[in-house]
């Protein structure tokens, strides 16, 4: 039992709590406050995948930037509990199945990798630093250029159009 | 060392309960928030496989993933604030105009 297995089963652990807690939490603050800490978790098992770069990007755009957009929406509009606990309808009780079923198919296919695929792989030296920030910058700005511009374009578009949806009257 | 059969069942199970959380729950902001537990376990799957394969590919692949999703969460909250001014409500039951 080494100490990476040990932090993997906590953060696993934790993440899936949150996660839960996320879908049966009652009012959307505490459904809120239930993500903002499954991002927390889920970055330190990024960390764990030497994914540093992404595990900060996580930090600051999920746990920052979107949770705090959130956050203001629900105080914006001012709601409050779910008036009634959701009886199981129909489309509920088939929800759940579909998602069992998903899940089931998904272990069972995971779980039969073949053993080359499953290896994790050692781990050398010239790979620990493959999730940097230099390697990663590199990356972007030669080989990833233009899917960068056409992301910064997609968020200037979803900001102006944000705006024009939410405003009354221009 | 940690076996790549965990992150990618990790993954799929916090696929599941978001989706779980998308067919079940009525309040719009949840279902959103649970498209973000969605989109979360792709990353994971990205970065697990990227950290498997020693190249920076995955990564690169998240990092465009964490760029749309916040992309989403403003058009989508744009939309929930819209709807809620013109019905009063955010649960996705009363929301049934293009339901035909």
């Amino acid at each position: 039992m080494n100490i990476e297995l040990i932090l993997f089963g906590a953060f696993a652990l934790l993440t899936l709590l949150s996660a839960g807690m996320v879908i049966f939490a009652r009012s959307p603050i505490n459904s809120a406050m239930a993500l903002v800490s499954t991002f927390f978790f889920l970055a330190g098992i990024y960390v764990l995948l030497w994914a540093h770069t992404v595990a900060v990007m996580q930090v600051l755009v999920y746990a920052g930037a979107i949770m705090v957009l959130f956050l203001f929406v629900i105080m914006l509009l001012n709601l409050g509990e779910s008036p009634t606990r959701g009886r199981p309808t129909l489309a509920r009780l088939a929800g759940g199945a579909a998602t069992v079923g998903l899940l089931a198919v998904l272990s069972i296919a995971i779980l039969k990798l073949p053993e080359g695929v499953a290896d994790l792989g050692a781990g050398t030296k010239e790979q620990m630093a493959f999730g940097t920030m230099a390697t990663m910058g590199w990356e972007i700005f030669t080989k990833w250029l233009f899917p960068f511009e056409a992301v910064s374009l997609l968020l200037l578009v979803a900001m102006v159009g944000s705006v024009v949806v939410a405003k009354s009257r221009i | 060392m940690v076996p790549i059969t965990y992150y990618l069942l990790l993954a799929a199970a916090l696929f599941c309960m978001g989706m779980f959380g998308v067919l079940v729950r009525r309040n719009a902001l949840v279902v959103f928030m649970c498209v973000e537990l969605m989109l979360n376990a792709a990353n994971l799957t990205f970065l697990a496989f990227a950290r498997m394969h020693g190249d920076n590919t995955g990564h690169v692949s998240a990092f465009f993933v964490i760029a749309v999703a916040a992309a989403e969460a403003a058009i989508g909250l744009a939309i929930v604030i819209a709807v809620f001014r013109s019905r009063g409500s955010v649960l996705v039951e009363d929301i049934r105009t293009m339901k035909h």
